[in-house]
């Protein structure tokens, strides 16, 4: 086997230097009664040519094509990021608990770290969470936390992404924490008023996506501006971070602590993960973040160097006092989300975004040609609402058959929005391809 | 003959990307606008359009090469020399793997497809899902942990959910002291109180002390076996029994399972919930710290739990069921790091029964060759048989010159390797604990043991030498004070102290 160095008599000589009769006998420790008798139960081993072909056949060729984001978008990564991912330094090494010989992943966390707290606009971020929706969950318990766990109240926006709402109602179940629903508005926006009227005095937390679940631009700077004057916190979740190429950020909004996705930024979808949840937060609330932190220090000799840094946050020492159980992250996603966002630089980011939503204005102003309605009066960014009506599921289906997802019928998460589908439109999607996926939606004949 | 990698060598300085950008200068070329260009400010309201751009670097294609490229040569990894790294599995990360992440048809395929434009993909879930419950014996998995502590989080969450419904909520979670750091917060975070059983001399659980303890207050235990000392624990099905006999649930924490495969498994142990962690045991990569996955099997007693959906087969057709009502829940947005998953899957098939339980065998071969080296050099606090790992401490050369655990670690760098687990297991003080993994060829495995004694014998002769080490690297030791005092963690950060 390749990857199993020993030869007959490296065991031998092995197994005298320990002094054993035989491998067998190293595996004493283990109760006869707990032994297993038989071989593992598991399909033949396949040597490389046919893993090839076998992981080939699964695989199976092109990817459908995707007019649809939903938490995971697609956009157009330089291929050099997959490349410098390819570094084995980088990918072949585990946390750098030895800061000496971990100084390339050091430095690129608190690159890393650096950009994230730029895009969302607040002081400081960590290495990483697993994702958005456990990012945001993460962030919910940190802001309850700040307020000393006396309030029990969490608002949270009908447009966060539903299975961030999910993660969200699990992450919270064994804590004193109630969380409701503030519905949207016909905008699509977090209906403000019935916010102002939910808001009280045992309001901990507000959650809020932006740009939202049906692709609607918040006024995170209204929603703060409320929740302050009630004493609450803002957490905002954002699974697009390209919006922040043109979306004010959500740290001068006013929220306290932003969070989001990256899997959109890495290159790969990968039928939704890895990707990396991000995670920023004002300084004064550092203490009581989760997740690693890279802070620069000096050596002995006077040089610049990065070690981890605050660990007295972490699990690994305070136990069962920790600010969260979580230790790895998602670091090589989140390098990947470096040097994407090394290669885009502040003009690239923007443009991109702009790309993005002019691509989405002209498949609104289509849709609405072809005779299809917008479910949300409110501006987006590269996502909205078309309301398909109950055909929606034959004529997604049809464009499935041509291997094209021509949007998300949200009946899957909620039955009462059955036929009102979430379209995305990013860089990825030329002119041509959209018309015609927004046809289909509309009803027109697909040449055959 | 010194066979060690350790020399010292050219390295290439680099500054942060931020200190080396230039205004208009950009690393990547859009594709030219084929629809009308929408002005920002005329579509949205002003309050919420950005005013300054992010100051992220700007810098072109070639500097971004540079830069990550230099970054790289700057870390240790397991395919520059042994990282023997106790708890971690550091092993080799085949190649194949990468190639299979990387294939279109995976890492193009949007989470929302059609279940009929995805049914590759599940299949390999579902695969990958049927070999885990082969080797563990268990009954249901779920793949959507992103990690081990995730996993963790889950099966506790789990146990939680069924005594709720059962009616009878618990408070208290029963941890031994040998096992992992992370179970303690793990319970914490499920609104539990940890209770933490010291182990007895020989290093293992105490049954007796866990009879005493163990009621019908106590929701689980949570083992990790083997335990952070590397030593089996002999009298787990009895552990499991007493905590079954008072309405409990066993949680194994299964970051050692490396241990273990085609030997024992986790039924018959009376387990009832465990997490793997697949980027130890099944060879996908550390990545630096993640992107792991840390799949959770489960026994009849708690599969109704697991996260939902899970991957089902039905008539040769593979699904995601939602329609589970006892479930948790999810714990992440989709179904998990399956990017991570394919690479396991890889591995799982390409090694096969046979080639897993010869990495069992080879994994703990290496280890009790460590350690039948190193014994006499270094204190070898428990004498218990270990399997896959095994822990020294600092105490003979501690006692002799003050020389500590951290200082051989240091100076084991400059001899080109990793060092070992230094923080780990709390029980030992002074711990060096050593995971050589199966993938280290004798050669190298011999040149680690090499450098262990030579540094042994320099604590002797030079002990100042291993106290200042390393030498052979970039940087010297860091302050960390001084890192956590004035944390500095932005470029912000940066350009405001000087």
């Amino acid at each position: 086997m390749r990857y199993l160095p020993h030869t007959d008599d490296d065991v031998r000589r092995m197994l005298e230097v320990i002094g054993a009769r035989s491998i067998d006998a190293l595996f004493a420790s283990i109760p006869e009664s707990l032994r297993l008798k038989q071989p593992l139960q598991l399909p033949p081993a396949l040597c490389e040519s046919e893993l090839k072909q076998h992981l080939g056949e699964l695989a199976g060729g092109a990817p459908p094509i995707a007019l649809v984001g939903a938490g995971a978008y697609q956009h157009a990564i330089p291929v050099i990021v997959d490349q410098l991912l390819l570094r084995t330094e980088f990918f072949t090494a585990y946390t750098p608990y030895q800061p000496e010989i971990s100084q390339g992943t050091l430095q690129a966390i608190f690159e890393y770290q650096t950009m994230m707290a730029e895009l969302t606009g607040l002081d400081v971020a960590n290495a990483s969470m697993y994702d958005g929706a456990s990012a945001t969950a993460e962030a919910v318990l940190m802001a309850w936390r700040i307020g000393r766990e006396k309030k029990s109240a969490v608002l949270v926006s009908a447009a966060l992404h539903p299975e961030y709402r999910e993660v969200l109602a699990t992450y919270t179940a064994a804590m004193p924490i109630k969380l409701r629903t503030v519905d949207v508005d016909p905008s699509g926006a977090t209906d403000r008023a019935a916010l102002a009227k939910q808001l009280d005095a045992d309001t901990a937390v507000v959650v809020l996506q932006a740009p939202n679940f049906f692709g609607v631009v918040e006024d995170v700077a209204a929603v703060a501006a409320a929740a302050k004057s009630a004493g609450a916190i803002v957490v905002t979740a954002t699974p697009e971070p390209v919006a922040l190429g043109i979306m004010r950020s959500p740290g001068d909004a006013g929220a306290e602590i932003a969070v989001g996705e990256g899997l959109g930024l890495t290159g790969a979808l990968s039928f939704g993960g890895p990707g990396f949840g991000f995670f920023a937060a004002r300084k004064d609330h550092l203490r009581q973040m989760p997740g690693r932190l890279v802070g620069a220090t000096v050596d002995s000799r006077g040089e610049r160097g990065f070690v981890l840094t605050l660990s007295t946050r972490e699990q690994h020492i305070r136990r069962e006092k920790a600010t969260s159980n979580i230790c790895s992250n998602q670091g090589l996603c989140a390098l990947a989300g470096s040097i994407a966002l090394s290669c885009l630089g502040p003009q690239g980011l923007r443009e991109l975004a702009q790309h993005n939503l002019a691509k989405a204005e002209y498949a609104k102003r289509k849709a609405t040609q072809f005779g299809l309605k917008l479910v949300f009066s409110g501006p987006t960014f590269n996502e909205f609402v078309l309301d398909v009506g109950p055909a929606a599921t034959d004529r997604l289906l049809r464009l499935a058959e041509r291997r094209i997802i021509g949007g998300l019928d949200l009946g899957r998460f909620d039955s009462k929005r059955r036929g009102q589908v979430l379209v995305c439109t990013t860089e990825m999607h030329g002119r041509g391809l959209i018309d015609r996926v927004i046809g289909a939606l509309a009803g027109q004949k697909e040449p055959a | 003959m010194n066979r060690s990698p350790g020399r010292q060598g050219r390295l290439l300085a680099e500054q942060l990307l931020c200190e080396q950008s230039t205004p208009g200068r950009r690393g990547l070329d859009l594709a030219k606008l084929d629809v009308d260009p929408v002005d920002v400010n005329k579509a949205w309201p002003a309050a919420c359009v950005r005013a300054q751009p992010p100051a992220l670097p700007e810098v072109s294609e070639v500097e971004v090469a540079r830069h990550y490229t230099r970054l790289s040569t700057w870390n240790h990894s397991v395919d520059l020399a042994a990282y023997p790294l106790g708890s971690c599995t550091m092993k080799y990360n085949p190649r194949i793997n990468e190639w299979a992440a990387r294939l279109d048809g995976f890492a193009g395929l949007h989470p929302y497809a059609p279940e009929s434009l995805a049914q590759g993909a599940l299949k390999l879930m579902y695969e990958l899902g049927q070999g885990l419950l082969a080797v563990t014996g268990l009954e249901s998995v779920s793949l959507q942990p992103a990690a081990g502590a995730h996993g963790e989080l889950t099966g506790i969450m789990m146990v939680r959910k069924a005594l709720e419904e059962r009616g009878t909520p618990r408070c208290l979670v029963v941890v031994p002291d040998s096992a992992h750091g992370t179970n303690p917060a793990t319970a914490a975070l499920n609104g539990f109180k940890v209770l933490t059983v010291a182990s007895l001399s020989d290093g293992t659980a105490d049954v007796e002390a866990l009879r005493k303890l163990v009621d019908e207050s106590v929701a689980a235990v949570m083992i990790t076996n083997p335990n952070t000392l590397g030593v089996f624990e002999p009298r787990i099905k009895e552990i499991a029994d007493l905590v079954h006999s008072k309405g409990g649930f066993v949680y194994m924490d299964g970051a050692n399972l490396n241990a273990l495969m085609g030997k024992t498994q986790m039924a018959a142990m009376g387990v009832d919930v465990m997490h793997i962690n697949l980027h130890k045991t099944f060879s996908t990569p550390h990545g630096g710290g993640g992107p792991g996955a840390g799949a959770v099997c489960a026994a009849r007693s708690l599969a109704a739990y697991l996260p939902k959906p899970v991957v089902v087969e039905r008539g040769g057709q593979y699904a995601l069921d939602y329609d589970r009502p006892h479930s948790i829940g999810r714990v992440r947005s989709f179904y998990g790091n399956f990017g991570v998953l394919v690479r396991a899957y890889t591995y799982l098939r390409e090694l096969g029964a046979a080639g897993l339980t010869r990495a069992t065998e080879l994994a703990v071969l290496n280890a009790n060759y460590v350690r039948a080296r190193l014994k006499g050099r270094y204190d070898l606090p428990y004498a218990t048989p270990t399997l896959h790992e095994v822990v020294f401490s600092d105490k003979t050369q501690k006692e002799n010159t003050g020389v500590t655990n951290i200082d051989v670690a240091k100076r084991l760098i400059d001899h080109g390797f990793h060092p070992p687990t230094v923080s780990f297991p709390l029980i030992v003080h002074g711990a060096l604990m050593i995971e050589p993994c199966e993938t280290e060829p004798p050669s190298s495995v011999d040149a680690l043991c090499d450098a262990f004694l030579q540094i042994a014998d320099e604590v002797e002769r030079d002990p100042d030498q291993v106290k200042s080490a390393p030498h052979t690297t970039m940087i010297g030791r860091l302050d960390d004070v001084r890192a956590a005092r004035q944390p500095v963690l932005t470029y912000r950060d940066l350009l405001a102290t000087k």
